[in-house]
């Protein structure tokens, strides 16, 4: 399974498709190294599937180009089928039938005997845990269950490549920790795997490396480390006292920071990125230090102050000047 | 929903990572499969997907029955005289009917089934592409083979002899059966083409009740008006129940053996690459 370290699994040229009037994908450059994680981030509707659908050979894109290890999908699908494994937004197993059945059938087109399908099929569900209910339909799995026979029918041959399309939306903490063990597990064993996902802290937890797209388009791609420096080495969070000085605390952040401020729905709360372009070689601390100092002058009473990383949230509000759509208590920083 | 996903996730046993790594690693990738295979699994899915909903045999148990009882006394006295002579002629051709219009349910589960996330799975394999298609043809053929025995009791039971004896029977089936399956690919394609299961229904009636009816399955056809018999003659349905009830009468049509073949070819040849192509599109 071990791939040359400086391969290319995946790489898009201009990749197009249009609905309609919609620009889908809009142009989208990828280049994925192989081995590894990497993040299509972004929110509902930016084109993630679709891409995702494009590079599995199940979409014929409307311009641009894409190989997967070197094929091309659209002249060379087949080739293409036979490196990689989709798990899809939604359960990509058959609901009517049972786990044991589901992994058997895939085996069997996959090639093996109804031996060897067998065999693979009892390891698998062993190995994840579903052996008990391995005689039920997947229509009673609840849904850890059913990602976990989801990602257990794209492993019966071990993918070169394994797309995971939001693989833990709608789960439970518990439950997408779990999945999370499980594509670690993966990647361990030298499959790259492409995974979308709307989850920042997912990225931030799997991907070595990210892009993220909006409005079909890839706005932001780099390792973590980078997005995040290129937004600001951190982020001053302040809670004040009285709401009313809140303005005037952003105009002393914005003049002595010379940043960008962003007001939180909290009315005391307000957040600086610090370490930017602008830091005149100061360090994030040093510019929060000089901050506190010019607030305290101006006779604005902070109650609680922290400097951290940015989060990939304000990562995403950097880029797109919009939030992730999400609802604003989750959005941890 | 919510509260049983709850209960369950957490008593569900932990991922084994060790054997995982070993899965992984031992991971051998066996040569493709056939065509012959990979179509003969997709039957067999479609198998299993009738041993866990029983109920959808309802359509090839109850619906071929009524059929017989209902034709064979409805039109019996008045036509033959009685049940008892007209179910000689009518057994054959009623058989051809009820097969011919259960074939529409073929649609119907093609329409329901490619919007589930296991197709993108199906899809994304290196397998012979029309091999899922046929694997659903497969298992209608069973239902179609079900029916056909069902239908042949019931007629036994109320007094049709075949002349053509076991022989005789298995070869009008057959030639049933094979009519059929190319005859599905009709409803494999507007079961891409449509949009919901309510149109493709509607769309089958349409088709199915003028080409069922309009034949020679319920009387023979001379005393029709000319520009029908025109229809009637050169219909496949026509066709078709001649050499089934010649076949079982004991005679071989070569003639209306050759035109059902031909017919049957004639299907797959137009609604197989249409099907296959809106399958590659979908």
């Amino acid at each position: 399974m071990s791939q040359h370290p400086s391969a290319v699994a995946i790489e898009t040229a201009g990749l197009v498709k249009t609905f309609g009037d919609t620009r889908a994908v809009d142009g989208v450059d990828l280049a994925v190294p192989a081995g590894t994680v990497y993040g299509l981030l972004g929110p509902n509707g930016a084109g993630k599937t679709t891409t995702v659908r494009m590079l599995a050979t199940l979409l014929r894109p409307d311009g641009g180009q894409a190989h997967v290890f070197g094929h091309d999908v659209v002249r060379e699908a087949d080739e293409v089928r036979g490196r990689v494994s989709l798990t899809g937004q939604y359960a990509s197993v058959d609901e009517d039938l049972t786990g044991t059945e589901n992994l058997v059938l895939l085996g069997r087109l996959l090639g093996h005997d109804k031996r060897a399908a067998r065999e693979r099929s009892g390891q698998l569900l062993d190995a994840f845990g579903l052996t008990e209910a391995a005689g039920k339909q997947v229509k009673h799995y609840s849904g850890g269950m059913r990602r976990r026979i989801d990602i257990a029918a794209s492993i019966l041959n071990t993918p070169e490549l394994l797309f995971l399309d939001e693989p833990t939306t709608g789960l439970d903490p518990r439950s997408r920790n779990q999945v999370w063990d499980i594509v670690r597990a993966v990647v361990a064993q030298g499959t790259t795997v492409l995974l979308t996902t709307q989850y920042l802290d997912e990225a931030d937890q799997l991907a070595s490396r990210i892009a993220v797209i909006d409005h079909g388009r890839v706005i932001a791609e780099g390792t973590k480390g980078e997005l995040k420096a290129s937004v600001g080495a951190g982020s001053v969070h302040l809670r004040l006292r009285d709401a009313q000085q809140r303005p005037e605390a952003a105009e002393v952040l914005r003049r002595t920071l010379d940043v960008q401020v962003q007001l939180e729905p909290d009315p005391v709360a307000l957040t600086a990125r610090v370490g930017g372009g602008a830091a005149n070689g100061q360090g994030a601390a040093e510019q929060a230090a000089r901050a506190l100092a010019e607030l305290a002058r101006g006779g604005v009473v902070v109650d609680n102050f922290s400097l951290g990383q940015p989060s990939l949230d304000e990562v995403f509000l950097a880029l797109t000047g919009h939030d992730t759509h999400e609802p604003k208590d989750e959005v941890a920083a | 929903m919510s509260t049983a996903t709850t209960t369950e996730t957490q008593d569900l046993a932990p991922v084994s990572a060790e054997s995982l790594a070993a899965l992984l690693v031992a991971g051998e990738r066996p040569p493709r499969p056939s065509a012959l295979s990979a179509s003969l699994t997709f039957g067999w899915r479609a198998i299993l997907k009738i041993k866990h909903v029983p109920e959808q045999l309802f359509d090839v148990t109850a619906f071929p029955i009524m059929m017989v009882l209902m034709y064979t006394y409805l039109f019996g006295g008045a036509l033959a005289g009685s049940p008892k002579e007209y179910i000689q002629f009518l057994l054959p051709g009623i058989m051809v009917m009820s097969v011919v219009m259960i074939t529409m349910y073929t649609g119907v589960s093609v329409n329901t089934d490619i919007e589930k996330g296991v197709f993108d799975r199906f899809r994304t394999l290196p397998i012979w592409r029309p091999s899922v298609m046929v694997g659903y043809l497969l298992g209608d053929a069973l239902r179609y083979t079900i029916a056909s025995v069902v239908m042949l009791t019931v007629g036994v039971i109320l007094g049709y002899r075949p002349d053509g004896g076991f022989g005789g029977v298995v070869a009008g089936i057959a030639l049933l059966i094979v009519f059929s399956f190319a005859f599905s690919w009709i409803w494999t394609m507007f079961g891409l083409l449509l949009r919901t299961e309510k149109s493709v229904m509607g769309v089958s009636m349409m088709v199915m009740f003028p080409l069922t009816f309009l034949s020679n399955i319920f009387v023979d056809p001379t005393t029709m008006p000319g520009w029908l018999q025109a229809f009637v003659n050169n219909s496949p349905i026509t066709h078709l129940s001649s050499a089934v009830r010649e076949l079982m009468a004991g005679a071989w049509p070569t003639d209306e053996i050759a035109w059902s073949l031909g017919w049957a070819g004639l299907f797959i040849a137009i609604f197989g690459p249409v099907t296959m192509r809106l399958y590659n599109r979908k």
